[in-house]
């Protein structure tokens, strides 16, 4: 049997996240659960008062999507690395970039995919403008590919540390904040009737350099953390 | 050329050199320090408009502008660790990390200090003071990654691939007061052309900013050189240094 091409290799890959995701259902459904329970904790911190809901809601909903990506990013190869399959990736003979950009690939699929997509409901629930539903949609599209992309660089450095959790989240905040900067900015002027598209310009440049420089980033932690 | 860049991979030679280094760089941190602080503190005109309140950019400044070129030279170090496997590049780093995050805060703590009598508040959240605020999580996170290793190597190469990440703030941190309109004035020192302050002010803060850089180096050789014997504890030669200190 021939090895498969590199575009095969690398769909097999996300294919088989995707499909190890579908068996699990609840891995799918726990980020969007965390997304509803954390937007109803802002009315209820905050006061029900539509106004003041509607003032907070972009960077609302904008830091509860960066939290269940971090909260998701700590599980990208910790399965694969308890059950070893991660070492048979690093051998391999299709170049490890390829392989990380394909795992990267299928959480976003998974976690910033379809966070983005059901996102319009609890923004309605926040009272966000209707006018703004489509820059939220775009820039955590765009923004959670990136969170994706940086998370990994995080997961691949942790991956071997038993008390992985808590310091994930200290090494890729501080970069994800670059993201919600003009994420929530992005919405922000939708919301008040400017155009977004300069803010959601700088989110695309982002998630072109993350495509193309966290997967080495990535690649070089496992090693690392395969090697300790 | 190269038998150099060879010989800063050896602990022993490393130590050496660092030692007959600091005999001389030491005493001139120390001098320049003082010699800018009575200078900056006593001797300068005060502001019209701040009164003497400004004085405090002569710990500000420097600090600030050390902070952010330390996590160069910790990113610096890591690429050489990554790339030449040089273990003395590896100690260069880590020991950065703690300097580099000690100055941050003294940035941060001086320029709410000032702020308050000046803007009337302790923290706004300006495009400046905030990207430094990240800078400081990204030192404490470099911090916080070499702990949480076990196998001191691998968290060496970790903490390596971690700064490289990083640096992509940092450009950001330095042109945040250009990009962004912000509460924060822009740069007043140039190198090309005309700098916005007057130059009985400006020598004696040239002067604070070289000691900064000084001290950081200072800094970092110190440390260094306690890991280095650290490290190194098993050896033959750092016995026989002992023994020679001893007697």
């Amino acid at each position: 049997m021939s090895a498969p091409s590199l575009p095969a290799f690398c769909l097999r890959l996300v294919r088989r996240q995707l499909v190890l995701a579908v068996r699990r259902p609840v891995e799918i459904l726990n980020p969007l659960l965390f997304f509803a329970m954390v937007v109803a904790l802002f009315p209820l911190g905050l006061g029900p008062d539509p106004k003041s809901l509607a003032s907070f809601a972009a960077g609302t909903l904008w830091i509860i999507a960066l939290l269940s990506n971090l909260l998701t990013s700590d599980t990208i190869f910790r399965g694969d690395y308890d059950d070893g399959s991660l070492e048979q990736l690093l051998l391999a003979p299709q170049p490890l970039y390829f392989s990380v950009l394909a795992y990267l690939g299928a959480h976003w699929l998974l976690t910033g995919v379809s966070l983005a997509l059901i996102s319009p409901l609890f923004a309605l629930m926040l009272n966000l403008p209707l006018e703004a539903l489509p820059a939220l949609v775009a820039s955590l599209l765009l923004g959670s590919g990136v969170m994706s992309l940086v998370g990994g660089v995080g997961a691949a450095l942790t991956v071997g540390l038993k008390r992985g959790g808590m310091l994930i989240s200290l090494l890729i905040l501080p970069l994800y904040m670059p993201v919600l900067i003009f994420g929530s900015a992005a919405v922000r002027a939708a919301a008040q009737g400017f155009p977004a598209g300069p803010q959601l310009a700088i989110l695309g440049a982002m998630f072109c350099l993350a495509i193309a420089l966290a997967p080495l980033a990535t690649a070089a932690g496992l090693r690392i953390s395969i090697d300790a | 050329m190269w038998t150099f860049f060879h010989k800063l991979g050896s602990p022993p030679w490393l130590y050496a050199i660092s030692g007959s280094i600091l005999k001389y760089l030491l005493p001139a941190t120390l001098l320049a320090l003082g010699v800018g602080m009575v200078w900056g503190l006593l001797f300068t005109p005060p502001d019209f408009r701040q009164g003497d309140s400004y004085r405090i950019i002569y710990i500000h400044v420097p600090a600030a502008a050390v902070a952010l070129a330390g996590y160069y030279v910790m990113a610096t170090a890591g690429a050489i660790s990554l790339i030449w496997k040089m273990k003395m590049a590896d100690i260069a780093m880590q020991c950065c990390a703690p300097i580099g995050a000690a100055l941050t805060f003294v940035a941060l703590v001086t320029g709410s200090i000032w702020g308050k009598p000046t803007w009337g508040t302790w923290w706004v959240w300006d495009a400046r003071i905030t990207s430094m605020l990240i800078l400081l999580f990204l030192y404490l996170g470099v911090i916080a990654l070499y702990e949480a290793y076990d196998n001191k190597a691998a968290a060496a190469r970790a903490c390596a691939v971690l700064s490289l990440v990083g640096t992509v703030n940092i450009p950001i941190i330095y042109k945040s007061v250009d990009w962004w309109y912000s509460l924060h004035q822009p740069a007043s020192i140039k190198f090309t052309g005309e700098s916005s302050i007057h130059p009985s002010m400006l020598y004696p803060l040239l002067l604070m900013i070289a000691a900064f850089y000084a001290l950081f180096a200072c800094a970092l050789l110190l440390r260094m050189r306690a890991e280095i014997l650290d490290r190194e504890r098993r050896t033959g030669w750092v016995r026989k240094l002992l023994e020679a200190d001893a007697v």
